[in-house]
């Protein structure tokens, strides 16, 4: 247990006496976090470590929570009036000239959105992060708006949403709720935890679970009913507020955010691909994000406007599509010095993510990471090594390690085009395109997927496989075994990596205008023909003219989905349905000369 | 005899290079009032009174105005995209103006980039286009078919990261040839041409194609053979994940065997040389 070298003190407030943590430096700006339900101060430890060293950490346990005393008599006790007039305690006590930053999960979320929304609070508090909780008010208007105007669209949400509440309506009857959890649940709680959502057992849950829960259950009690049916009318944040959604949540939809615009000025979104305890699964991604937020909005004081600042420092940066889901996260590319590798790193930069840019080409790759900066990038770094070489490819995932962190998500792309007869392939030509085409991304699966798998927080590896994995021709013989054998690969892994929330994708562009034509090989002719060749073949591919932009589009889209094997162009999608549907009509086709 | 033609021929780069400096300055008086809220319309309608109250009287073509990520022609797919819309200019946002003005019978056709406030993207861009100049030039001075040049720049382009977004223009040309016009007192225009020039690119065009030349510069094969004399309004133009950034000016090529006479840039003391000038002397 990390938390039991921080500081503890006691704060007397309305009856009860808080128990509240404190770590890190007192003179750096500080965060409160406040934990959820069934949860104690305990939930944070995780993210508590990663922020101490920068920020003066405060932890405090709820009312009725852990080592916190209840309200007597419980009913009533534990009215969103009552919680925030301990949030003020707390943070007179731990920071009292300066506004606090909040980070909230679940029911600490909930809390402190009215914590940001009443103006007691105002000028107290810095920003806000919040990460499966909406404001009860907000959830109220959310309900009220479909009900009075019940479209297909908003009947659906409505309805998932009213499904995935089932606990709430539990948690109303009485006396049940709290025998359950003081007797066999509370008993398998931790199991069920691991089993369900994947957070490994250890300091976590507490032994105060049973009396927590039970507790806890009147934070329903109290407040759900009466903000729901009467939700305030003036519930508008006055700080910043970054909100981090697990898309995996199985008890709220990411749909209950659809309209916090109008209720947040200041307000950035963020994605996670987890599950609802992201404190637990997710403490690096969650401690960078809260790190960046936090230093954002210290730097400015409160109220500042960051949409202006940003826009000063970085004019065009506007936020790709998928700057939820990658904003801050590490991505490495190979391949990046041109083609689908340099538009993936560009996407990737636009939405925000630090790129490492990997290639040969270390001109190109330079090039690379430098205009990566320039269109979003918070970092880039590029790095020149050859992915077929195992020893360079451990020495720089030491490196990047070292110096960058674990990579969050990983792009196998480099590879290699080699084009003739089987006869005319010599077992050179075979080796040099395996090594390449297969080996670099055996390498970069190994030793970076490995590092994402020991951290244990989930990631995403993509494999720039080919139509040619599936579409045989005679014309690409060395080429198509090395795609279909990263096209299996990348299936094996996939389901290898599953249970670790690793996701691996499988691209398979099909012609794409990049420069493979261009420095592909063809076997069997001579140095003039092999020229022709390639220049008729970039202008066949030219004359197609699929940009690589589009490429890298449908790479993003494919992690934010988790799709297995995503075909791109029109012609990789037609082969991909004939491979399964009329695979004799496919290899009548691979029977055919291409026009060379 | 050949005295007469080289004072006949530095008459016409006078003529030609008073009437580009004209367009630059009006590209320039137009750039300093646009403001946040101005549309792509109003940019076009401000260059071409300002060249009509200086005696502007024809065009090769209207003055065009691009704003945004239309300066990268992002989803044009027919021609009629190229002319000004209601798009309105923000801060940051990246614009080109382009303007072909015919004065006393000479014809310029120029594109000036320019961004409102900062653009750390477009500043790249037009930094980059300093090679594309230079690589041009070289390369029309060692007689490589057009053609060839043009797959050079291109390459280029791709080696710098940038998409060629001139291939979006009409045939997709990187340049054109411009000559005199002859001053008539109605200079109607076609589609934003001005039918005087028109009728002059298409003389150009026949007996190009009796000669096996082209006075269009394109990707094409009518566009494979060495540079012919006269002179080219030249527009590479870059795009970067929409934002885009072009110069164009007049290339003078001659049949001097002179490498240094045989083709130069009509005029030197251009907004954008002066800008890579002034970088490599800070740097």
């Amino acid at each position: 247990m990390t938390l039991q070298d921080a500081r503890e003190r006691w704060v007397r407030t309305g009856g009860v006496e808080l128990c509240v943590t404190e770590a890190g430096d007192p003179a750096r700006p500080t965060v409160v976090l406040v934990h959820g339900y069934p949860d104690s101060k305990e939930v944070w430890s995780e993210v508590t470590d990663r922020l101490r060293d920068t920020f003066h950490v405060v932890l405090y346990d709820v009312r009725g929570h852990g080592r916190s005393t209840a309200p007597t008599p419980l009913r009533g006790g534990f009215t969103l009036e009552k919680l925030t007039d301990d949030f003020l305690a707390v943070i007179d006590t731990v920071s009292p000239d300066k506004p606090v930053h909040v980070v909230g999960h679940d029911w600490g979320s909930v809390q402190s959105w009215e914590f940001v929304t009443v103006k007691r609070t105002e000028g107290r508090i810095a920003s806000f992060t919040s990460m499966s909780g909406p404001s009860l008010d907000h959830f109220g208007h959310w309900i009220k708006k479909r009900m009075s105007r019940p479209t297909p669209r908003r009947t659906a949400q409505l309805l998932g949403q009213g499904a995935k509440s089932w606990y709430v309506y539990m948690l109303h009857t009485p006396v049940l709720p709290e025998l359950a959890w003081r007797g066999p649940l509370g008993t398998q709680w931790p199991k069920i935890l691991g089993r369900l959502e994947k957070v490994t057992p250890g300091d976590y849950p507490t032994g105060s679970l049973r009396e927590d829960a039970a507790h806890g259950a009147w934070l329903y009690r109290d407040n759900v009913r009466a903000r729901l049916s009467h939700p305030r009318p003036d519930a508008y944040a006055h700080a910043p507020v970054q909100l981090i959604t697990p898309t995996g949540d199985s008890f709220l939809s990411p749909r209950l955010y659809d309209e916090l615009d109008q209720w947040v000025p200041q307000l950035l979104r963020r994605q996670l691909a987890a599950k609802h305890w992201v404190p637990r699964t997710r403490p690096d991604q969650l401690a960078s994000w809260i790190s960046d937020f936090v230093t954002r909005h210290e730097d400015l004081g409160p109220g500042g406007t960051s949409a202006t600042v940003d826009s000063a420092t970085r004019p065009t940066a506007r936020p790709g599509p998928h700057a939820e889901h990658f904003g801050g996260r590490l991505v490495l590319v190979t391949g990046a010095a041109s083609g689908i590798g340099r538009a993936t790193a560009f996407a990737f930069a636009e939405a925000g993510a630090r790129v490492i840019a990997v290639d040969r080409d270390a001109d190109g790759v330079a090039r690379t990471a430098d205009l990566a900066r320039l269109v979003g990038a918070p970092e880039a770094w590029a790095e020149t090594t050859d992915v077929s070489d195992e020893q360079a490819m451990e020495k720089l995932a030491e490196k990047v390690a070292a110096e960058y962190g674990v990579v969050d998500v990983l792009v196998n792309n480099a590879g290699i085009g080699l084009s003739g007869s089987f006869f005319t392939t010599t077992s050179e030509d075979w080796k040099k395109v395996l090594d390449v085409n297969l080996w670099g991304v055996i390498h970069g699966c190994r030793i970076f997927g490995r590092q994402m798998a020991e951290r244990g927080q989930g990631g995403h590896i993509v494999n720039t496989a080919s139509a040619a994995a599936y579409q045989p021709s005679k014309a690409l013989p060395a080429y198509s075994t090395s795609k279909a054998a990263v096209l299996m690969l990348s299936e094996c892994l996939r389901a290898e990596l599953a249970s670790q929330d690793i996701g691996v994708t499988a691209i398979c562009p099909g012609f794409v205008n990049t420069n493979i034509t261009s420095t592909a090989r063809f076997t069997g002719v001579d140095e003039t023909e092999q020229k022709r060749r390639q220049r008729r073949a970039s202008r066949l591919y030219g004359m197609r003219n699929y940009p690589p932009e589009k490429v890298a589009d449908a790479i993003l889209r494919s992690i934010v989905r988790n799709q297995a094997v995503v075909p791109v162009t029109p012609e990789a999608r037609g082969a991909r349905f004939m491979s399964r549907f009329t695979p004799r009509a496919l290899r009548a086709v691979a029977r055919t000369e291409p026009p060379l | 005899m050949t005295s007469a033609v080289d004072t006949q021929l530095r008459a016409d780069l006078r003529g030609f290079r008073a009437v580009q400096r004209l367009a630059y300055e009006c590209a320039e008086s137009v750039a300093a009032r646009l403001k946040p809220g101005v549309t792509e319309r109003e940019a076009a309608r401000m260059q071409r009174d300002w060249l009509r109250a200086r005696g502007v009287r024809d065009w090769f073509h209207l003055p065009f105005a691009w704003f945004g990520d239309r300066t990268a022609f992002a989803g044009f797919r027919v021609p009629l995209q190229f002319f000004p819309t209601s798009r309105r200019l923000e801060p940051g946002m990246p614009f080109i103006l382009d303007m072909a003005p015919v004065h006393q019978g000479f014809t310029a056709d120029i594109g000036y980039s320019g961004c409102l406030g900062l653009n750390p993207v477009h500043d790249r861009l037009l930094s980059d286009l300093e090679a594309h100049r230079d690589l041009i030039l070289r390369e029309v001075r060692e007689r490589r078919p057009l053609r060839e040049i043009y797959q050079d720049v291109e390459r280029l382009m791709r080696h710098q990261g940038h998409l060629n977004r001139h291939r979006a223009y009409p045939f997709g040309v990187i340049a054109h040839k411009v000559d005199r016009v002859a001053e008539r007192r109605w200079s109607p225009t076609v589609f934003g041409f001005g039918t005087q020039s028109l009728k002059g690119l298409a003389s150009d065009a026949v007996h190009g194609h009796r000669d096996g030349w082209s006075p269009l510069w394109s990707p094409y094969r009518f566009s494979d053979h060495p540079p012919q004399p006269g002179l080219w309004a030249v527009e590479p133009h870059l795009g970067f994940r929409g934002t885009g950034a072009k110069f164009e000016e007049l290339l003078v090529v001659t049949d001097s065997r002179d490498p240094e006479q045989s083709a130069f840039w009509l005029d030197d003391d251009l907004p954008h040389v002066r800008r890579w000038t002034e970088e490599r002397a800070a740097a």
